[in-house]
């Protein structure tokens, strides 16, 4: 393991304290760990997110003017533990109350769900959406389910703008449910990825080989192969992407008149020519950028033979998984209101724009 | 020594004991995480067992001890582990209180009830290799125990037993829960960590009450 760190145990801590230092217009809290914006949420619902580290800069990068409040970071690819929400959201939320973005890993829900339970205990009214946007997963039954992946990070802007334009909670719970069905993704990896814990890489992708399909803390995906060309690994994720059908589910949701969690059925969208989307070329942290641009520039080929036109885009890392080489695509289709909300001011360490 | 109640320092002494097993298991629970999930079992429920043992409230109130234990596990463990058993405890707080001196069939009922909350709080069912599969036979054999008017001392033995069992048995098991879920047939053949990490917790309720 060659890593730049210190104390394998105190990766979390250090990193956090020099995120604080670089970035003036966050705040760094510690027992429990948390980072929120300087900028309070009092007047309005506030949007809360967090995971596993090792993905920067998702979320912590994402919090500021515009987006999210708050985030909670957990150990290296473990989730945060819900006294870290309960404290977030304590700090963040007014009177209107706190949405919770969720990405659907088990433990992340299961920490989320338990944050939210506390929370309404102390009088702040809390909906948890969650996101399930992997296409490299068929089925619900026998899983726990999709994964969530780039969405999360379209549906953490566009709410942390609606929320600034004045959406009351359930407005809000409800375009991020849309947002949560309007987006696919799916990745793949060159290499594994290794967590300063662990010391050894998390799982074995042998020289000359790839895994399409990949979840971000290495879960398996579709299928391990020889490695192929960009433009053949970006054709079979974009086309995975477009073609999916139509995915039926059901999500734990919080039920207000049933005073428990209920799931909630949630049919997602299929592609169709004439739709216009927002897309994310991500790279998973060991991918030079160049590399993504080549993927971009076959995916706006594949979108477009599809009929499906790319109207807004990121490329870059965002999602990342530690030093794993390989990348992920996500398309999320867009309506007058995701376009409008995409579009206002941002102003994080890892999104900014119109300010 | 035989038990015919469980008194508020008989599960003091269950968490230490639990906290001492799990620690030096730490290493076995983390290389059965390893293949099925992300490696990491045994430090999280070393760390939150010993964030566990040294919250334990005094008194007499063992409602309050599960309560304590159940807040540092919520906090401390971390994944998908710390929500389930800080469920699992948090529902026996609940069934404990207002009922001490526990009897057999106050403590057949909690772990009942605390098999339930995980069952609803992971959306699992037995026969998914998850900690459901020693948990849930672990309650029926006390509950078994109860109504065949047998001692606390047996029935705690019976249900780390079936506890046991069951962690075995899902070796063979297709897991439909959690991060292994996502490995479908490559799951089989492995022994699920939170089942086996819920029987030495029952196993060590089992050796405090017998005086071990």
């Amino acid at each position: 393991m060659k890593k730049l760190i210190n104390n394998a145990e105190d990766v979390t801590v250090e990193q956090l304290h020099g995120f604080g230092l670089a970035h003036e217009d966050i705040e760094v809290h510690s027992d429990p760990t948390f980072v929120s914006a300087v900028d309070g949420a009092q007047d309005r619902v506030a949007v809360i997110s967090g995971g596993g580290s090792g993905h920067e800069p998702l979320h912590g990068g994402f919090v500021g003017l515009g987006m999210l409040d708050a985030a909670c970071p957990g150990q290296v690819f473990t989730s945060p533990t819900p006294d870290q929400m309960v404290a977030a959201g304590k700090r963040v939320a007014g009177d209107r109350g706190l949405l919770q973005i969720v990405k659907n890993y088990t433990g992340d829900v299961l920490n989320f769900q338990m944050a939210a339970d506390m929370l309404r205990e102390d009088g702040i009214e809390v909906r948890n959406i969650v996101i399930d946007d992997d296409v490299a997963l068929k089925d619900s039954l026998y899983t726990a389910g999709r994964r969530g992946l780039g969405t999360t990070l379209i549906a953490e802007k566009v709410c942390g703008a609606a929320a600034r334009e004045g959406y009351d909670l359930d407005r809000l719970a409800a375009l991020c449910r849309k947002v949560n069905i309007f987006g696919k993704s799916m990745g793949m990896a060159l290499t594994s990825c290794t967590t300063p814990q662990n010391g050894k890489p998390s799982f074995d992708l042998p020289e000359g080989e790839m895994e399409i399909g990949i979840g971000i803390h290495g879960e398996p995906g579709v299928a391990r192969t020889k490695i192929k060309s960009a433009d053949a690994v970006t054709e079979i994720l974009a086309n995975h992407i477009l073609e999916d059908e139509a995915y039926t589910r059901a999500l734990p949701e919080w039920d207000r008149a049933q005073q428990d969690w209920v799931d909630v059925e949630v049919k997602d969208i299929t592609f169709q020519s004439g739709d216009q989307v927002i897309a994310i070329v991500n790279g998973m942290g060991g991918t030079p950028l160049s590399e993504l641009y080549t993927v971009y520039a076959k995916l706006a080929e594949v979108a477009g033979r599809h009929g499906v036109k790319i109207i807004r885009n990121l490329v870059g890392n965002y999602i990342t998984s530690l030093e794993m080489a390989g990348m992920s695509i996500t398309l999320v289709k867009t309506d007058e209101e995701i376009l409008r909300l995409y579009d206002a001011p941002v102003n994080t360490p890892a999104l900014r724009w119109g300010c | 020594m035989t038990q015919s109640v469980l008194t508020a320092d008989t599960l003091r002494d269950w968490i230490r004991k639990a906290a001492d097993v799990l620690s030096e298991n730490r290493a076995y629970l983390t290389d059965l995480d390893s293949p099925i999930g992300d490696a990491d079992h045994g430090n999280n429920m070393q760390r939150g067992f010993n964030a566990a043992s040294a919250a334990l409230p005094p008194g007499e109130d063992p409602a309050a001890v599960a309560k304590a234990v159940a807040m540092a596990l919520i906090s401390k463990v971390g994944g998908a582990a710390g929500p389930l058993y800080g469920t699992y405890f948090l529902a026996l707080a609940k069934r404990f209180e207002g009922a001490a001196p526990l009897d057999i069939d106050a403590l057949a009922s909690a772990l009942e009830e605390a098999v339930a909350a995980v069952k609803k709080r992971g959306k699992a069912e037995t026969g998914m290799k998850t900690m459901i599969d020693a948990l849930d036979p672990a309650a029926v054999a006390c509950r078994m125990e109860a109504t065949q008017g047998g001692t606390v001392s047996l029935a705690v033995q019976a249900a780390a037993k079936a506890a046991e069992a069951g962690a075995s048995a899902t070796v063979p098991m297709l897991a439909q829960r959690g991060r292994a879920s996502y490995l479908g047939d490559r799951s089989k053949g492995h022994q699920d960590p939170g089942a086996t990490s819920s029987a030495m917790i029952l196993r060590a309720l089992a050796d405090v009450v017998a005086g071990r």
